[in-house]
């Protein structure tokens, strides 16, 4: 069967598959005892594998079956969420990730997953530090402690140790006795771990991690590990840490190995009897049969107990169709106030009713063309909260990520372009901007940094901003290295306003951070930022106060491609202002008219506003205000400042296509684009925005 | 042996010059104009060719010639050069011709008024007709008019 018709759907349905997972997954960290978000994680990745393994992506589909084995553990309890399980989660989802775009990239999806494939059927198999549900884990807790302190391994542990012996690394079992006199227990096993897995793999401890970490356990600890270094060195390493009483360390072959299998073996079959030993035994032998089962099996009828958030229904559409849909209807536009002109001045009735008629129509048309195309912001944020998890933990800071404002519409060609920006500065907010655990304690700060994302309408633009409570920018360090790279003199530096030396960090190879991370840093990035964003015809601006944190604020035209204005003349020139910039319209006599240091103001509503000479900026042929003895003004509003624009008349509110002025004209202050009128004339549109400092 | 391309000829002044026919999308008579504040001098401003907003430029402007009123016989010729689409105002076209590149010489200094750097080559087509090749990607060139301008201010 060809397949190929299936594809883009197949691409289509993996992506909202893998995003959903990856949200469900960060949602199920925060609150890993939810068993219904396991429910929609287990369906999705359930979906995933089916649709991939009708699609014949083996390697896909063997990845996602062994995810849903865990989950299916998860879900029923037999199973309870920890850290690793997470980490390998995530591992999996990310190779599921460049597996899928592999395939869109022509590729055949194909990867080599047997690790991560083995680290999740040793979850299945039950190597982990507790396995138990959550309702009899305390129990079994209190029985440990007083058990002897020889570790069961179960078979796969056993088959991983005797394979690294056959690999040439070396099998270890380490005794570790910590001083009695030491407080902080935990803390001092924690080291010990830490020293451990920086040379090698812990496979199996006694107590489990996370009872160490609790400090549920005597004086001593034990646990089978996997290293290169020799014994000596190894005992070494950890008596160098301090308050460790003594190390115990055996080196273990693959006869002592298999002996001690045979022994725990047989001791699980005598434990059995043993009421205490009884629990634990049944604990990880339902855990094997219940992963060999199909989970499907099991899954109707959980689906209907939970059947949380149906999707809405949707078709997909190719956005060039959309794009040729928006197209025609400017055109259609354009037709339309041709329409209206025409009929108000044939002044015939029908004529008119009709026109008016099919501008009701089309408005309502309009509306629906434009909400296709808006999507919301949503779409690139969501990649956000597990891209700073992953920031987070590789670069040892803590970091809660607060987005608000996701639901914001913006027009899909932006959406489309902005990602890559956004991950650049969220990047180096975490990187350069949160100060690391210690330098924020030291600094009197909360030791979790917190980024804020914004996204937010005003007026007819976007605002999306990062902002972040780290160190903020320094100006003196920002120049120092500016000057020393050649980008400003020393004497321009001084001139500049603090504005000004922030914008110097987009500049072509600049990096200011002392140590070259592989986050970023790398002096590239932030001049791309600004290119890409200046030319959706945004720009960045930056907030900081040093010590207190940084605000890189994206601000984006909402390129709708048609908006409400109001055209007005001056001259014998046509110009259009956006609606959405537009406070009041009024007029005001010259006797009205102030000068205050030499700007001329007017008085708005009890407040004084300064009078902006459009006439003037524009050089304007044929009209002169001052001249006039009575303006027309149109107050506008940038957040929260506001101007009048002194125009000589009104021609009224109209739907105007917006165009661009093409390639060739290069960026004109105070002017967005182009628009088409009624008698075919083309007319200017404003950018209230510009006129107001 | 060079190819042959057919060539647009039209007129400043006495002089004729020529673009080739496939960098040429229209000619158009002239149409009202919309003025475009704070640009270059000789952007004229921007029309509405059926649906799309298209830069106009004098070229006499461009070329720092004498300006003159236009006529009945001034006409827009629409380019599209490195994916700009650009309107030349010129005094008049009205030939197209047959021309083989292996006609087309090296420009001296200066032709017309205009800078050899704007000119691909002249070409001789009869006794009499000198046909000078314009080199459109310097004419539309915005780094070199940004640095003009800034000289002029």
């Amino acid at each position: 069967m060809d397949m190929n018709q299936y594809l883009s759907m197949f691409i289509d349905e993996s992506n909202d598959h893998l995003q959903s997972l990856n949200e469900k997954m960060l949602e199920l960290e925060t609150n890993p005892d939810d068993l219904s978000i396991v429910q929609v994680i287990f369906r999705s990745a359930h979906t995933l594998k089916g649709m991939a393994a009708t699609m014949g992506y083996e390697d896909l589909a063997s990845l996602t079956h062994q995810m849903e084995n865990v989950l299916d553990l998860v879900r029923n309890e037999k199973l309870a969420m920890q850290d690793f399980i997470f980490d390998t989660l995530f591992k999996s989802l990310d190779a599921l990730e460049s597996m899928v775009e592999d395939i869109i990239n022509g590729g055949t999806g194909k990867a080599d997953v047997s690790l991560i494939v083995t680290s999740l059927q040793a979850i299945v198999l039950g190597e982990i530090p507790s396995p138990q549900g959550g309702n009899t884990s305390t129990k079994v807790d209190e029985v440990k402690d007083n058990m002897n302190h020889s570790i069961q391994l179960d078979e796969f542990q056993f088959s991983i140790l005797d394979q690294s012996i056959m690999e040439g690394h070396r099998a270890l079992y380490l005794e570790v006795f910590i001083r009695e006199d030491c407080h902080l227990k935990a803390v001092r096993a924690y080291m010990v771990f830490d020293l451990l897995e920086r040379s090698g793999e812990v496979i199996k401890t006694h107590p489990s991690v996370e009872d160490i970490e609790q400090e549920k356990f005597d004086r001593s600890f034990s646990l089978y590990y996997i290293t290169q270094k020799s014994v000596d060195e190894m005992k070494q390493m950890i008596l160098n840490l301090s308050e460790i009483d003594k190390v115990s360390i055996v080196e273990l072959d693959r006869e002592s190995l298999n002996l001690m299998g045979e022994m725990s073996n047989s001791s699980k079959e005598v434990a059995a009897t043993a009421e205490l030993e009884l629990e634990k035994t049944t604990g990880s032998n339902v855990l094997v049969p219940q992963a060999t089962t199909q989970p499907t099996s099991q899954a109707p009828k959980e689906v209907v107990k939970t059947n949380s958030g149906t999707p809405t229904r949707t078709i997909r559409v190719d956005i060039e169709r959309l794009d040729v849909l928006m197209n025609l209807f400017s055109e259609l536009l354009i037709d339309r106030v041709r329409l209206e002109q025409l009929a108000s001045e044939a002044r015939n009735h029908e004529l008119t009713e009709t026109v008016e008629h099919m501008s009701r129509v089309s408005s309502d048309l309009q509306n629906i063309v434009l909400k296709l195309r808006m999507v919301p912001v949503d779409t690139v944020f969501n990649r956000f909260p597990r891209m700073i998890r992953d920031l987070a933990k590789s670069l040892d800071k803590k970091i809660d990520l607060v987005i608000t404002g996701s639901e914001t519409e913006l027009d899909r060609t932006v959406i489309d372009e902005i990602g890559d920006p956004l991950v650049h500065l969220i990047r180096n907010a975490v990187d350069h901007g949160i100060e690391s655990v210690a330098e924020r304690l030291a600094a009197g700060k909360s030791e979790v940094g917190t980024v804020n994302l914004r996204a937010f309408h005003s007026g007819n633009h976007v605002f999306i901003e990062i902002e972040e409570d780290g160190r903020g920018i320094y100006r003196e360090n920002v120049l120092k290295s500016a000057i020393k790279k050649g980008v400003v003199t020393e004497a321009e530096g001084a001139a500049m306003t603090d504005e000004e030396v922030y914008q110097l960090l987009f500049a072509a190879g600049f990096s200011t951070a002392e140590v070259i991370s592989d986050v970023s840093g790398r002096g590239v990035g932030l001049d791309v930022v600004r290119a890409k964003i200046t030319a959706l015809g945004g720009h960045v601006t930056i907030i900081s106060t040093p010590g207190k944190g940084t605000n890189f604020s994206v601000q984006l035209p909402l390129t709708l491609s048609i908006i409400s204005a109001m055209l007005v003349q001056l001259g014998s020139e046509k110009y259009a202002i956006p609606l959405t910039s537009i406070v009041e319209t009024g007029v005001i006599k010259r006797n009205q008219i102030r000068t205050v240091h030499g700007y001329k103001m007017v008085e708005f509503r009890g407040v004084q506003i300064p009078l902006i000479s459009l006439s003037r900026i524009f050089s304007v042929p044929d009209f002169d205000e001052s001249k006039e003895e009575e303006s027309e003004i149109i107050v506008i509003r940038k957040g929260e400042k506001m101007a009048a624009l002194a125009i000589e008349d009104f021609i009224g509110q109209s739907e105007i296509v917006l165009k661009s002025l093409g390639k060739y004209l290069p960026q004109i202050k105070g002017v967005s684009g182009a628009t088409i009128l009624g008698d075919g004339q083309v007319a200017l549109i404003l950018d209230p925005n510009e006129f107001i400092k | 042996m060079g190819e042959d391309i057919k060539v647009i000829v039209f007129k400043l002044g006495d002089e004729e010059y020529g673009i080739e026919v496939d960098k040429v999308q229209t000619i158009e008579r002239m149409v009202p104009i919309t003025r475009v504040p704070k640009t270059f001098t000789f952007v004229k401003g921007v029309i509405n060719l059926r649906g799309v907003v298209i830069p106009i430029i004098d070229l006499r402007g461009r070329f720092s010639l004498p300006l003159i009123e236009y006529t009945e016989s001034t006409r827009i010729i629409i380019v599209a050069v490195n994916e700009m689409e650009v309107g030349f105002i010129v005094d008049s076209a009205n030939d197209v011709i047959d021309l083989n590149t292996d006609k087309i010489e090296n420009p001296p200094e200066v032709v017309g008024g205009i800078k050899a750097k704007y000119l691909q080559g002249v070409a001789k087509i009869d006794e009499e007709r000198l046909l000078i090749m314009l080199n459109l990607s310097e004419v539309l060139n915005k780094n070199e008019i940004i640095q003009l301008e800034s000289i002029e201010e």
